[in-house]
Formats: structure tokens, sequence, C-alpha cells
């Protein structure tokens, strides 16, 4: 017994352990203690946490379930009454007229959206690249809570800044009354830059300071390796993060409603006023009725829908980007 | 030192190594960091065509005095240098002087195999389309000549096309290799190369190694002695004597002499693997 090993580590086993007799003349006392059970109030702690936590997690479920279930139910009738076709391929939106046609809304917000994100898009991806690979650490200090304060301003008060400061510059440098595509591009393009800003610049800093060095020492300039390494290495979030920029865009409600302009018909230039799917169940809601009603929310549903694509987007493109890797 | 030596000395395990002059040389060199001197008084010529290693025990500085070769050091802000190195005779940190284009005749390799997350193919045409090289075909030979030097073509070649990142760590570290080897340096900085990488590809670095010196000039930081021994011609022994004070050089010379009769007491306690 006495050259007996542990298998794993090679050493020998102690006499205590592997002869049962000797233990008598041991100094140390036998391990025989038996293992303690769980007690019943640890059990239940346990049981209630993991509870409790379940419940947390299925409120946000029910949420979803229950919005999407009670806008589904009051708009459904629409969809079966005037047709998906017609619902959403009709560019006439004459509520009082038994006019249901949503597809100049989907366009206008669609056109919202698209200019939004093409001014505020490289504003922020360019915000993100300073932060994370130019300014120095006090720059950084100063202009990162700059930014994370910029998607804290209330949507009403972009609206009215909006209303107050810009509508009338923009009027004045292009004529007309300012209020239009053009002005709610400008302050939708503002608004999705924190959301864009501080994913990219997530997405930018979890690229490894060693594939910087790389490129460094390779005799690439600053801006060759911003420009060739790393915003392509951080393109996954990066596109992710465009993609909650348009989510964010194309809810937007308050701050379109006071300067867009609100005309039911898509736009002929980028300084007329038009009326987007948020917008019009803003306006109409206080006073539509039946199917009027009926139809602001089958315009609800087509939102759901819109942001459930750009979550399934997100995923799809995360996945991708992982199998890429 | 060894301009006394006859032409050329036959080194154990290194082949045959001949005296092409000094392709670097340092002069009274200190590095801070802020406040903090981390390296004093270094002055040492590290040979052309040939590999030098520096050894020495972890925080001695060989790292940090590497990276001052390349200047990859003023990427680390608060960091300051002082005394003189000239690349051929040229003050590296002259007025002037542009790093990137320095950088791109020093290449360096990393503890960390470091491939950029795109294809095998694009890390290594990553430099030469940086400095200018468009035509296709021009790109493809680069590619297939520089993964052939870096002795990993067998293993990539029909697979360029896929991410860089898939492979195991050992190729990585030689499509690093091969990545500095396509914009043709003409010096290789190697900082561990191997410490992180498996026993087989370590063989395959140190045997393109040798491949490589008759082309370029090598400088390898190891903390391996028996690599050291094995690969370089010459050896520099860095050691810090007390912690907060700077590090500094105590012994250059032929690696077989060093190896073989240290000069100074504390390299030798250091090879017989007394400290450190």
């Amino acid at each position: 017994m006495s050259d007996s090993r542990d298998p794993r580590t090679g050493e020998p086993i102690p006499e205590m352990c592997a002869d049962p007799k000797s233990a008598e003349n041991s100094p140390r006392p036998p391990a025989r203690q038996a293992l303690m059970t769980i007690s019943k109030a640890t059990y239940f702690k346990e049981a209630a946490l993991k509870n409790l936590f379940l419940v947390c997690a299925c409120v946000a479920v029910a949420g979803v379930a229950l919005i999407f279930l009670f806008v589904g139910l009051e708009g459904w009738p629409i969809f079966a009454k005037v047709g998906v076709f017609n619902f959403l391929g009709g560019l006439k939106w004459y509520p009082t007229k038994q006019f249901f046609g949503i597809l100049t809304l989907i366009v206008n917000s669609m056109l919202a959206m698209i200019g939004a994100l093409a001014i505020g898009g490289p504003l922020a991806v360019g915000t993100a690249v300073f932060l994370s690979e130019v300014a120095s650490p006090r720059m950084r200090e100063i202009v990162r809570p700059a930014v994370e304060l910029l998607a804290g301003i209330p949507s009403v008060v972009y609206g009215f800044f909006g209303l107050v400061m810009l509508r009338p510059i923009v009027a004045h440098v292009f004529g007309g009354l300012g209020f239009g595509l053009f002005t709610v591009w400008l302050i939708l393009a503002v608004m999705i830059v924190p959301t864009i800003a501080t994913l990219t610049e997530d997405a930018l800093r979890s690229v490894p300071d060693g594939i910087r060095e790389a490129s460094y020492a390779m005799g690439a300039t600053k801006w060759q390796t911003i420009w060739r390494v790393l915003l392509p290495a951080a393109k996954i979030g990066i596109i992710d993060a465009i993609i909650l920029g348009m989510g964010r865009a194309i809810g937007e409600t308050m701050a379109v409603v006071m300067v867009a302009g609100n005309a039911r018909v898509i736009p002929d230039g980028i300084f007329k006023p038009f009326l987007t799917l948020t917008t019009v169940i803003v306006l109409d809601m206080p006073y539509a009725a039946g199917d009027h009603r009926t139809a602001l929310f089958g315009v609800a549903i087509v939102l759901f829908i819109i942001s459930m694509l750009f979550v399934a987007a997100i995923r799809v493109i995360s996945r991708f980007g992982k199998e890429m890797s | 030192m060894s301009d006394k030596l006859p032409s050329h000395v036959v080194t154990p395990g290194a082949g045959p190594a001949y005296d092409h002059g000094d392709k670097f040389k340092v002069e009274k060199l200190d590095f801070f960091y802020g406040g903090f001197n981390a390296l004093t008084d270094i002055s040492v010529s590290i040979k052309r065509h040939a590999v030098t290693a520096f050894i020495g025990p972890s925080g001695c500085g060989k790292s940090t005095f590497l990276r001052c070769l390349n200047r990859m050091n003023d990427l680390i802000p608060g960091t300051r240098v002082e005394g003189r190195i000239t690349l051929d005779d040229h003050d590296v940190y002259g007025s002037g002087v542009d790093p990137v284009d320095l950088r791109r005749r020093v290449g360096m390799i990393f503890q960390q195999p470091n491939p950029f997350p795109m294809s095998i193919y694009d890390n290594v045409a990553y430099g030469p389309k940086l400095h200018g090289v468009r035509k296709k075909s021009e790109l493809d030979a680069i590619v297939e000549e520089s993964l052939k030097r870096a002795n990993v073509w067998k293993e990539v070649k029909d697979i360029l096309s896929r991410g860089g990142l898939t492979l195991s760590g050992g190729q990585q570290q030689r499509l690093c290799i091969a990545r500095v080897l396509a914009v043709e340096p003409e010096v290789l900085l190697m900082d561990e190369p191997c410490s992180a990488i498996d026993p087989t590809s370590v063989q395959k670095i140190e045997d393109l190694m040798a491949e490589l010196k008759d082309r370029i000039t090598i400088v390898i930081v190891t903390h391996n002695m028996q690599q050291a021994a094995r690969v370089s011609d010459y050896t520099a022994f860095f050691l810090q004597e007390v912690a907060g004070e700077p590090a500094h050089l105590v012994e250059y010379d032929r690696t077989a002499s060093l190896f073989t009769t240290p000069k100074d007491r504390r390299t030798e306690d250091y090879i017989t693997g007394r400290f450190g």
C-alpha cells in the first residue's frame, strides 16, 4: 500500500487515506465526517431568488406581448376591411373620406430616416473615431459627456429647439417657411448621433490594441490604420449601431411633428412639409373614431413590424459576423 | 569590438556569421516613462545581416529598448528618449524624421500573434497596398513570396481567402511574419515571438530566421536562453539590478563567447540559472 500513487498528480497518496486502519496511529483525525445536507432555509432562499429574477424577465416579455396583442387586435380590422394591399400600397390618406392608404406615410418616414442617417451617420462615426482614436484623454473627458448628454435631452426639447431656432434659420437661408424634410433631417441627425457614436466607440475600443500596433509597425499612418484596419474590424458593431440609429430615427415623433409641417403628401422637394407614420398617430388620435381610429392602430402595427425587422437584422448580422471571424 | 575579430567566425548552431558592419548604432541611450528612468546608458551596435538576441530577466527593459529602435514607443504618451540611435548612420530620432517611413524599413513581430481580422491574403497584401502596389498580379506574387519566406505557404496556399484568425497561434505568428516581410523591411524586430506558440511553429520560425538573415538584420528579444544560443550571432544581456532603478546593458558579445566565457559575473549567474 505504501507505494500507491495518485493517478493525476503522481504523488504518493497519504497513508491515512490509503489504509484506514493506520488512521488510529495518525495524529490527524480520520476524514469521515458526513457532508452537510442543504438547509431548508438556504434552499427556499435560492429558489425564491431564482423565481424573482424570472418574474423580472417575464415582465419585459409580457410587456412586448401585451402591446403587440393590443395593437394587433385594435388595428387588424383595417387590413380586413380595406385589404392589405390597399392599406400598405395606397397613396391617399384621407380617413374622413374613407381613403386609408399609408404608402405616402411609409415613404415619408423612410425619407426622413435616410436623410437623417446620411447626415448623422458620418457625423456619429466621426465622433466615435475621434473619441476612440484621436482625442487626448482630457479632450475625451469633455466630448464624451457632451455626446451622452445629447441622448438625455427629451425629444420635445429637440422639437422646440428645431421650431424656434432651426426653422427660422432654414427659412431665412433657403426661403419658404422652414417646415419640412430638411429641417427634420437636421434635428434627427443630431438626435441619432449619441446612439450611433456610443456604440461605434464601443466597437472600436473592442478592437485589440495589438492590431493597432501591428498596423503602425507596418509603416501605416494613423489615418490608414483607422480607415483600412480599425473601421473594417469594427464593422459589425458599426452596422448594428447604425441600425439602432435607424430605429431611433423612424420611431421619433415629438421632434418631427414640430418641424415637419405635416402635409399629407410625398414632399416634392427637401424644403416641403410632410407627414410620417409616427406623426399621423399623434396628430389624428385626438379626434379619430371608427375606421379612422382602427387605421391608426394599423399604422402602429406597421411601425411595430419595422422595428422588429431592425432587431432581426441586428441579430442576423451579429451571427454572420461571429461566423466570419 | 568585433572589428578586431576575423572576418568570419563559426558560432555554434547559428551557422557562419559574417561581419557586415553596423546596421544600428546606439549611443548612450536613456529612456523615460514620464519621470521614470527605465533604461540608462545603453550603447550597442547591431550588426547587419546577423541575428542579435536581447536576453535578461522579466522587466529588464529588453522590449522597451527594442521598441526604441522603430520608435514604437512614440505611440505611448509621456515617453522620452535621450542619446542617439542611428540606422545606417542616419539619426532615427533626428528632427523631421518620419516614424512611419522608419517603421516600414524596420518591421516588428509581437509576442501575441496579431493578424488583422481579414483574410490571409489581405493580411499579407495590407502593407504593399499601403505603399502603393495596386496590380493584382503583382500583389499575388508578393503574397506568395512572403508566405513562402515565412515558412507558412504550404499550410495556407489553398485557404488564402479564409480569415487570418482561423489559423492556429503558431500559423498566425508566421502569417504576421509574412505580413511584415511583404513590405521588404531591412530590419526585423521580434519581441518574444515564440513565447505564445506551439513547438513545431517555434522550430519553423527559428529555421526561417536563419534563412532570412542574408537579406535582413534580425533583433530578437527572448526569455529562452537556449533559443538565444541556437538562433543568434550576437547576444546582449540586460539587467535591472535594483527595483525602481533604470535597467542597463551588462554585457554584449558574440553569442558563442557570451554563453561559453561570459566576462561579467552577473551574466554568468544569469545564464547558469542562478537568478531570473
